[in-house]
């Protein structure tokens, strides 16, 4: 039993981290029907930058509590992030707007691959070691050990959930959003500039990112410019578990696949006899993304996919 | 490109003596590079690979319009089939079963024999590349199954969640039953030998070919069998162009739903393109195998799928010279770079300020980018219209606006 | 004198979820007829369409071509059995030339696979030879014959229009199903495509035909079915159409004389 709430903690803090990367996914895809393949990339810089940021604060201001470290790395790379974002979709994926669904996303695989390039040449290749800041004395649940940064992780990724529903759902620029997801001709029609709304759902996605990127590095402690693609990816399986446009269902699908891809990982070995080991982890995701677009190919919460005809 | 113009259907004769001029340099080009020494020939070897690799891809992603980005999947199946059937592995697997399940490891001792047992399956070249082409191509049937009802952007993503799955078992199908040797991957594989020569030389031959009193280094021999394969690729997709199969494959790629309405069974028609190309995709991996004389899984992750589309999308997606040509330059360009522009960075700054590797990144992303935003049918698109998909137009159906 | 019915469909019934787009709708098309299907916008024709032609699944209704059943299961096993049809919005192969567009058409009576493709041997190379012939001798007959290499979407829309027709011809179909093939044109190109479904019709084919230009229909259909919200309200020749009230009454009160 024990092993069991281990893996629902595992679950639920990897799964919050791809809920938060599925976020960025779903929202672009639900107003532009494109999968922005460098959207994992972004979490990566934001780890990077997270990182910069904590090595200044640590030659500067050393003395500062890991809590503060750690926010003020967070704050400095949400705006990065958010800039990245923001120019890639204006440099290469605004031309491609009307473009066939196919060329956005191969300038989108081109972009993530200039990202993995910039972040080789100003970080280097090889991982770096993320400071461990708050402190990682276990805290146990019911036989299970969670640590400080992973309740960090939990409370930030739900605050940051909830600051994005509220957004959606009552603030104006919200509204403006929802109507352009539908429908970008209708919604330019009652006076809402779709370019706006667009560049507004790069920059949150990937403020998004930024914030899971950080926390990526505290909890596993290295980065590197590869880490990004492999998350990326499985969130966005994640975002078409829950139904890919559907920002609730981006939440439910990540923390979903997040539990799937722990509790399989953890009970391979046993239901295989053997077999396949729980290094096989990877492949959940993908699985998952299969039988989703097999058996139900609109998600757990239904997809809201723009009508761009 | 009005030099070579290789358009058999309107110019015959300027494509043919095309092709013959460019076969005569081909075929001394090595014996010219080998005097710079034999790493350059080592790179064409190498970017001959590369451009079988693309010009299979071709077949998916040009003709019919399926972007497949797991397509590294196939090469690996025919590399480390070739690594289980072409060296001491199977023996390492026989040895694997035994200890996991001795009954079932003592039936199969005694079907195979001692001899194997000891050395593992050495299956003859003429063998293992009709096979490689087999399986890889049966593969491509499977893993193009799932994705015939979806839509091209998710068509990619599950083709590369199948490219990944695979280079995952790949990396961990060596406990409890060895199959793949994890991520040491497979040594020691077989050259390739034709008819007694052994195209890495004998040993003691410091890698020399002796071919009827006629020496040359093992790289250019190895060049010439590449060469003959990509020729012989070249001709098989092109006649698959210019067919009713090749009609049919642009059919789906321009509009499915027309397609199905005039009788094509567009799901045969989609499995026979990942098939065909993962065939080919399947030889180039046995090649390799042999070549190298070793397998690992980090030769076959993501980004090599990418960089083989990115062969494809820069060169003229969709048209045969085009992708030979992007495969000649993404596969050599970065090679030739590292020996030229890093001796100059020292030369300049005193360092090398940008390594190789992240400079082949560079170019890559850069290629896919640029390309996709200036000229999205690549940079030698087919000079007649109905050849030259823009790298992503599927499904249009509207009518020329008049 | 016997006529061979062609296309007999009766007890089609399609639901969308909540709606009821087709009721209970049937078809009876005899040989060298051609049949026309007429009816207000929604009124359910394309969806009628895309029964038949293998695009929807009927919740029920039974089908037969020639006096065969046949399964509007999937769309290219319709285009086998020998229907084709063209579509409202001209569904062309854009970057094929015309002559390609109308080859495409001859894949489902042809055969040659990779073997083919490959080797060329001598069944090949004439399959494919009578394949461009044929293609070139559709071209001729609808009238583009002098654009056979110019790229599809490059034609002026009236040619675009013809060219999905001789492609579907390529079919060798027992019936030709047009979907609106008037739409968007001027008066002259509508005489050009009266003329060309005469000359069809003179051929020994069969079309079925939908459209909302009723004059059009009127002159050139030897029967209509006429469908309003799903339902067909009646069926006969065009005179009779003309005069009948529920006809006249769901067109909001215009009867062509």
């Amino acid at each position: 039993m024990d092993t069991f709430i281990q893996q629902i903690i595992n679950g639920l803090v990897l799964g919050s981290m791809y809920a938060l990367i599925a976020l960025g996914y779903t929202m672009v895809y639900g107003v532009l029907n494109l999968i922005n393949f460098a959207h994992g990339d972004v979490l990566m810089i934001g780890a990077m930058v997270g990182l910069t940021i904590l090595k200044v604060l640590d030659a500067f201001v050393p003395g500062l509590p890991g809590y503060v470290d750690l926010f003020i790395a967070i704050a400095g790379a949400v705006p990065v992030c958010m800039l990245v974002n923001v120019i890639i979709e204006r440099v290469a994926y605004r031309r491609l707007r009307n473009a066939p669904r196919l060329a956005p996303l191969i300038t989108a695989i081109g972009v993530s691959i200039l990202l993995q390039t910039f972040a080789m040449m100003i970080w280097g290749r090889s991982p770096l070691p993320f400071p461990q800041l708050l402190s990682s004395d276990p805290i146990t649940i019911g036989g299970a050990v969670i640590s400080q940064t992973q309740i960090l992780l939990l409370v930030l990724a739900a605050a940051a959930m909830l600051g994005l529903v509220y957004l959606i759902e009552k603030t104006k620029m919200g509204r403006a959003m929802r109507a352009t997801a539908e429908n970008p001709r209708v919604a330019g029609l009652m006076g809402i500039d779709s370019n706006r709304v667009i560049v507004a759902t790069f920059a949150i996605g990937a403020a998004l990112a930024a914030v899971a990127g950080v926390m990526w590095g505290a909890n596993y402690a290295s980065i590197a410019f590869a880490m990004g693609t492999l998350p990326g990816l499985k969130a966005f399986c994640a975002a078409v578990l829950g139904g890919i446009g559907n920002i609730y269902g981006a939440m439910i699908g990540g923390i979903l696949l997040g539990l799937i891809e722990s509790l399989g990982a953890g009970y391979l070995p046993d239901l295989t006899g053997g077999f396949l080991g729980s290094n096989y982890q990877d492949i959940f995701a993908f699985v998952v993304l299969i039988i989703v677009l097999t058996i139900r190919p609109s998600g757990i919460m239904g997809e809201r996919v723009a009508d761009r005809a | 490109m009005a030099l070579l113009n290789f358009n058999v259907q309107d110019r015959p004769r300027q494509a043919y003596t095309s092709m013959a001029v460019l076969l005569i340099g081909l075929l001394i080009f090595p014996f010219i590079a080998a005097q710079f020494g034999n790493s350059w020939v080592r790179i064409i070897d190498i970017a001959l690979l590369y451009i079988m690799l693309a010009l299979g891809l071709n077949i998916v992603v040009g003709f019919a319009g399926l972007l497949d980005l797991g397509y590294i999947a196939f090469f690996a199946v025919g590399a480390y089939l070739t690594g289980l059937l072409a060296s001491p592995q199977f023996a390492q697997l026989l040895e694997s079963i035994v200890n996991y399940s001795p009954a079932v490891g003592a039936t199969l001792v005694s079907w195979f024999g001692p001899g194997i047992q000891q050395n593992g399956i050495h299956l003859s070249v003429w063998l293992i590349v009709p096979l490689a082409a087999a399986v890889a191509g049966l593969c491509g049937a499977l893993l193009g199954a799932p994705t015939l009802k979806l839509r091209g952007d998710y068509l990619a993503i599950v083709t590369l969640g199948f490219g990944e799955i695979i280079r995952i078992f790949m990396n961990n199908l060596n406990d409890p039953i060895n199959f793949t040797n994890g991520p040491q991957g497979i040594n020691s594989i077989d050259p390739v030998r034709i008819f007694a020569v052994n195209l890495a030389g004998e040993p003691g031959s410091r890698a020399n070919v002796v071919l009827g009193g006629f020496s040359m280094p093992s790289v250019n021999a190895y060049y010439f069998l590449f060469l003959f394969l990509c020729i012989a690729i070249v001709f098989v997709t092109a006649r698959l162009q210019h067919s009713r199969l090749g009609r049919a494959w642009v059919a789906i790629r321009e509009d499915e739903i027309a397609a199905k309405a005039m009788g094509i069974n567009t799901r045969n028609v989609k499995l026979l393109a990942f098939s065909m190309g993962a065939s080919f995709g399947g030889v180039a991996g046995a090649m390799f195998a042999s070549f190298q004389g070793f397998v690992s899984p980090e030769s076959f992750s993501l980004t090599e799928s990418i960089a083989v589309l990115a062969m494809v999308v820069l060169g003229g997606i969709g048209h045969i010279p085009g992708v030979v040509m992007g495969g000649v330059l993404l596969a050599a360009l970065p090679e030739v770079l590292r020996h030229v522009v890093e001796p100059a960075q020292v030369a300049v700054f005193g360092k090398v300020l940008i390594e190789s590797e992240v400079l082949r990144q560079l170019l890559y992303g850069l290629a896919l980018v640029l390309i996709m935003l200036n000229r999205p049918a690549g940079l030698w698109p087919s000079p007649k219209h109905e050849d030259r998909p823009d790298a992503a137009e599927t499904n249009k159906g509207e009518a020329f606006p008049a | 004198m016997s006529e061979k019915v062609i296309l007999n469909i009766s007890g089609v019934n399609k639901r969308f979820g909540g709606l009821a787009a087709l009721t209970d709708v049937g078809i009876k098309i005899m040989q060298g007829q051609i049949y026309g299907l007429i009816g207000p916008n929604g009124a359910g024709k394309t969806t009628f369409f895309n029964v038949i032609t293998g695009l929807y699944q009927p919740d029920t209704g039974t089908f037969e071509l020639a006096g065969k059943p046949y399964s509007p299961s999937a769309p290219h096993e319709v285009a086998k059995a020998g229907i084709a049809r063209t579509f409202q919005n001209i569904r062309l192969f854009g970057e094929m030339t015309a002559l390609e567009n109308v080859m495409v058409g001859r894949h489902v009576r042809s055969h040659q696979g990779v073997f083919g493709a490959v080797f060329r041997h001598k069944a090949a190379r004439q399959e494919e030879a009578a394949i461009r012939a044929r293609a070139q001798e559709l071209l001729d007959f609808v009238g583009i014959g002098a654009f056979a290499d110019r790229t599809s979407k490059y034609l002026s829309y009236g040619d675009q229009r013809r060219l999905e027709i001789a492609r579907a011809l390529a079919t060798d179909p027992q019936l030709l199903a047009l979907d609106e093939p008037a739409a968007g044109m001027n008066a002259t190109e509508k005489l050009a495509l009266r003329e060309l479904l005469v000359k069809i019709k003179a051929e020994g084919k069969t079309v079925l035909l939908i459209e909302h230009d009723v004059k059009l229909m009127m002159g050139l259909c030897d029967r209509i079915t006429v469908l309003e919200y799903g339902k067909p309200i009646a069926e006969g020749v065009p005179a009779e159409i003309q005069k009948n009230q529920a006809v006249i009454d769901a067109y909001l009160g215009g009867a062509h004389k």
